[in-house]
């Protein structure tokens, strides 16, 4: 911190500094400090931070054999630590190398099975034996200190220089006076405040258009098929059960709002089954066809009690009775699940009759409109 | 600058220097030294908020490296990585991803379920966290706007969660993005358009896990870590509150500071943090996506609940009855819409206005910085009681399923007991609460009043029986405690003002000699007024200022201008002093 440069601007530290600032150096000259213990230092500069340290109870004596018990168990801690620490770095590293692949296969039992969680145990007692040594060590090792620190509440001086500073220096620039630039100023913000949220109109979309909520793929004569595609004939299934079916589309297993529940009802369902009004003539023979998507959140509803007729959805627990028209009997659903109208084409496979008459899936806005 | 350098008590050791030649350039001695000194509070509901920071590191530290190996696309691909049973099987990129990163990354299942552990504790620490900041009075004035980025942080983590456990497209979140579609469709008059902005179109589209994950990597993340850094930046700023307690008061802080007693026990919780959630990630199975197989609109496994962190939505959209609304023009709200969109909006309204509530209705302007325990503010503890039944109500519905399973009841007997519970138990817990906290206070005070039950009795010589009681202080000529409440715990058993003596140490032997500890004991005082250090505070509320520089805990002796702390002349402080504000 010297220099021996004497040219304009390269005086180093040897110019006169300004006024100072009021610190603790007028205060304390170096040779007060050189004086002065480490421990008074320490509480001296803890004061000035509005720290008074009003209590101390020293560690354990040194050589004491509560001190030297102190130092095995913070010790131990550590080195076991590090133990687990390397343990987690040989299983990570070595495994395929000179332990067994750590790659499950499935049916292993061997060592594959034991990777992740050999890892997580040695990682985790890594930390957490270091983190306990660290307790230890703070409660058993270092003295216990009781502080108190001063809470300053907001000054009034600072309160009222600060807004002396503000108020200046909005007095200076004007803009009361200044009509136009306010003017301008709130014309421009709200511009450049649309400006900058316009681009996220590329998100907008019209979700009336071609109304793909209220229409589905299945239509007259699309032919009702299994998940692997195999279509379904009458008497495929036993009275009483339910197959999942989709549309003989490209990919219509994959279709969101497609999947249809084909049921076969047992004849005393069918005898005591009550079709929705106009809807008598959906089903064809004993089978009917709901749609799968639950009308309260979307969920497939999938599980069939056939004994008591009911569909329950796992969701949230809305139930269907197939033989009231999938009417909803008990949980949060409002409509009855949409009825698809089947039959028969001429060889002898199920097909659709036309599309769902309403939308399928959950209830929005304007779906009565459509 | 050039005096400190060649005074006396220069540096003469290598890491002294070192340090010179730091301060030197950066003149951080003074505010480094003011953190060192920093006092922070000990007890152990204050590190509640710590594990939830801890547990961000962890998910920023994790989530980072799952970044490396988790592609976030909807394109089918046919899977063909190393688990056997789905191999062959059409998946998006984004499950095969998955998949990958926890079957053919070395150490990459661990990771994926540290982080998913991870943010469950997150959570969990968030909720518990709030409600010791409730109970306790801790959002009161001053600190109402770090309550509002608390609870801005709950919400937060809600999405965040949500947005991270939809990305891998198993069957269980593509049923949650399901039900989240079916929520954004049910919203009135801009549900469509709504859902057609965020899915790119109509449920489920190719766009939705990549938006997640942009929103779950980079949006949701940022947003939550600037919010923390202004909430811990509060917090220094304004200091921690304390319990009541001797010597507390209002205007300080008593504890430890921060070097080294805090900085050890904090990065100490910070290391069992990582272990526990390192344990848990490596011990404890969490999402086996594997086992749900791709997401596929036609299927669903029973039980499908979300994270807990929202379950009570779930528990909620269960609950709710089936009630359409169906307005004129063929218009109508959907059933979904209540329970998902209002409710919610409901609970987290009340919550992020709490603190102003309770201003409004108390009439409490002050400022606070001593805690209150919850029986002294019965009204709000029952009040948070009565949140949380109404809570748990809504959690436990959301895994009704499971419990209907588990312990055979009817489902729907498990609905019922669940709309009925949601109204009746959370008045319930408010008066048994309310109750209970005047049944403490009252003990409080009549232990103070007439001391503590010492369990010995005594016959008088009229033959009456008596309970010896031992009072905690000065008692008046009828044998009242004179000590008043003073919001600090008051101790019952004579164990507590040492009633009884210390142990021996030591765990399987005793590491002293029991003679010696009888003895330097039988010159102690037994029972109250022990020699404790601490007690030399009660006496006077605040720390004696003998010693200190100046009242202002920086020394100005000179340095305060005169008259009233109105600058000199020039504008400029006089005798290079800095103007400070007249104190109090």
């Amino acid at each position: 911190m010297t220099t021996h440069d004497s040219r304009p601007g390269s005086t180093g530290g040897a110019d006169t500094p300004g006024p100072l600032h009021g610190g603790p150096d007028d205060d304390y000259t170096p040779e007060q400090l050189a004086t002065i213990s480490r421990e008074d230092l320490d509480r001296l500069g803890a004061r000035y931070d509005g720290v008074e340290i009003l209590h101390v109870e020293p560690g354990p004596e040194p050589g004491s054999a509560l001190e030297k018990r102190a130092v095995r168990q913070v010790g131990l801690m550590f080195g076991l630590a590090g133990l687990c620490a390397f343990g987690f770095v040989v299983v990570y590293a070595g495994a395929g190398w000179f332990l067994p692949d750590w790659q499950w296969e499935l049916g292993s039992s061997s060592f594959s099975v034991l990777y992740t969680p050999l890892l997580g145990l040695l990682m985790g007692l890594a930390f957490t034996l270091v983190g306990v040594g660290l307790v230890l060590y703070t409660k058993k090792l270092l003295p216990h200190e009781t502080a108190v620190q001063d809470k300053h509440d907001g000054s009034h001086f600072d309160r009222v220089t600060t807004g002396a500073t503000l108020v200046g220096g909005l007095h200076n620039s004007g803009l009361a006076r200044r009509k136009l630039i306010t003017g301008t100023l709130a014309f421009m913000g709200g511009g450049l405040g649309l400006m900058l949220v316009a681009p996220l109109g590329g998100l907008i979309k019209d979700p009336n258009e071609g109304d793909p909520l209220g229409t589905t793929e299945w239509a007259e004569g699309v032919r009702l098929v299994r998940d692997d595609g195999t279509p379904v004939r009458p008497g495929d299934q036993e009275p009483g059960s339910l197959e999942t079916v989709f549309p003989a589309v490209p990919e219509g297993n994959r279709l969101t709002d497609a999947a249809t529940m084909l049921i076969r009802l047992r004849p005393s369902q069918q005898e005591a089954a009550v079709p929705r009004n106009g809807q008598e003539d959906f089903g064809y023979g004993d089978y009917v066809a709901y749609s799968k998507i639950c009308t309260h959140a979307g969920c497939p509803v999938s599980l069939y009690e056939q004994e008591t007729s009911r569909i329950l959805c796992p969701c949230h627990q809305s139930q269907f009775d197939v033989t009231q028209g999938a009417k909803p009997i008990f949980g949060p659903a409002t409509r009855s699940l949409p009825q698809l109208p089947i039959t028969v084409d001429d060889e002898g496979f199920f097909v659709a009759r036309g599309d769902y008459i309403e939308a399928v899936g959950p209830t929005y806005w304007n779906r009565e409109r459509i | 600058m050039a005096r400190t350098a060649t005074a006396p008590g220069a540096p003469n050791t290598l890491l002294g220097k070192a340090a010179l030649e730091v301060d030197d350039r950066l003149i951080v001695a003074g505010p480094l030294r003011r953190t060192l000194n920093k006092v922070f509070p000990d007890h152990w509901s204050f590190l509640l908020g710590e594990i939830a920071l801890y547990s961000f590191i962890i998910l920023l530290l994790t989530g980072t490296y799952l970044t490396f190996f988790f592609q976030a696309s909807m394109t089918e691909v046919v899977y063909d990585g190393s688990y056997a049973p789905l191999r062959g099987i059409d998946m998006s990129i984004a499950y095969a991803s998955t998949l990958d990163l926890s079957f053919d990354v070395r150490g990459g299942l661990l990771i994926r379920q540290i982080h998913h552990w991870a943010a469950l504790l997150f959570m969990a620490s968030i909720v518990v966290h709030m409600l010791r900041i409730f109970f306790t009075g801790a959002f009161r004035r001053p600190r109402e706007t770090n309550w509002l980025i608390g609870v801005t942080l709950l919400i937060l983590g809600i999405f965040e969660g949500f947005a991270g456990y939809s990305m891998p497209d198993d069957l269980l979140s593509g049923t949650g993005l399901r039900i989240m579609s079916a929520i954004i469709l049910s919203i009135p008059v801009i549900g469509t358009w709504a859902h057609w902005a965020v899915f790119g179109g109509d449920y489920v589209g190719e766009l939705i896990v990549g938006r997640l994950y942009i929103a779950h990597v980079l949006i949701i993340p940022a947003i939550i870590l600037g919010l923390i850094a202004v909430h811990l930046l509060i917090l220094v700023k304004q200091k921690h509150t304390q319990f009541p307690g001797p010597g507390r008061t209002e205007h300080n802080v008593v504890g430890n500071r921060l070097f080294p007693a805090f900085a050890g026990k904090a990065t100490g919780l910070l290391l069992v943090v990582f272990g526990v959630c390192a344990a848990l990630g490596g011990l404890v199975q969490i999402n086996p996506v594997w086992l749900w197989g791709p997401y596929n609109p036609a299927q669903v496994s029973a039980a499908s609940q979300p994270d807990w962190y929202v379950m009570f939505l779930d528990g909620s959209t269960r609950l709710f009855p089936a009630w359409d609304i169906y307005l004129p023009g063929n218009y109508n709200i959907p059933a979904l819409f209540w329970p998902t969109v209002v409710l919610p909006g409901i609970i987290f309204t009340l919550l992020l206005a709490y603190p102003m509530l309770e201003r409004k209705l108390t009439g409490d302007t002050a400022s606070h910085h001593l805690l209150q325990r919850p029986r002294d503010v019965p009204v709000r503890t029952s009040l948070g009681v009565m949140a949380l039944a109404f809570y748990i109500v809504l959690l436990l519905s959301g895994a009704n399923d499971v419990i209907a399973d588990k312990f055979d009841i009817s489902l729907n007997a498990m609905t019922w007991i669940g709309r009925i519970g949601l109204i009746i138990l959370p008045p319930i817990a408010y008066v048994l609460t309310y109750r209970i906290c005047l049944g403490l206070q009252q003990h409080d005070r009549e232990v103070l009043e007439h001391g503590i039950e010492t369990g010995v009795i005594r016959r008088l010589p009229h033959g009456e029986f008596i309970e010896v009681h031992q009072p905690l202080g000065p008692v008046d000529h009828h044998g009242h405690g004179e000590l008043a409440y003073g919001g600090a715990p008051v101790p019952k058993k004579m164990n507590q003002v040492g009633g009884a003596r210390r142990a021996i140490r030591g765990f399987f032997s005793p590491i002293e000699e029991p003679a010696a500890v009888e003895l330097e004991q039988r010159g102690e005082e037994r029972g109250l007024a022990p020699a404790d250090p601490h007690r030399e505070l009660t006496t006077s509320g605040r720390p004696a200022d003998g010693g200190r520089p100046s009242e202002g805990g920086r020394p100005s002796e000179g340095g305060r201008p005169s008259e009233g702390g109105r600058p000199s002349e020039g504008g400029r402080p006089s005798e290079g002093g800095r103007p400070q504000a007249p104190r109090d």
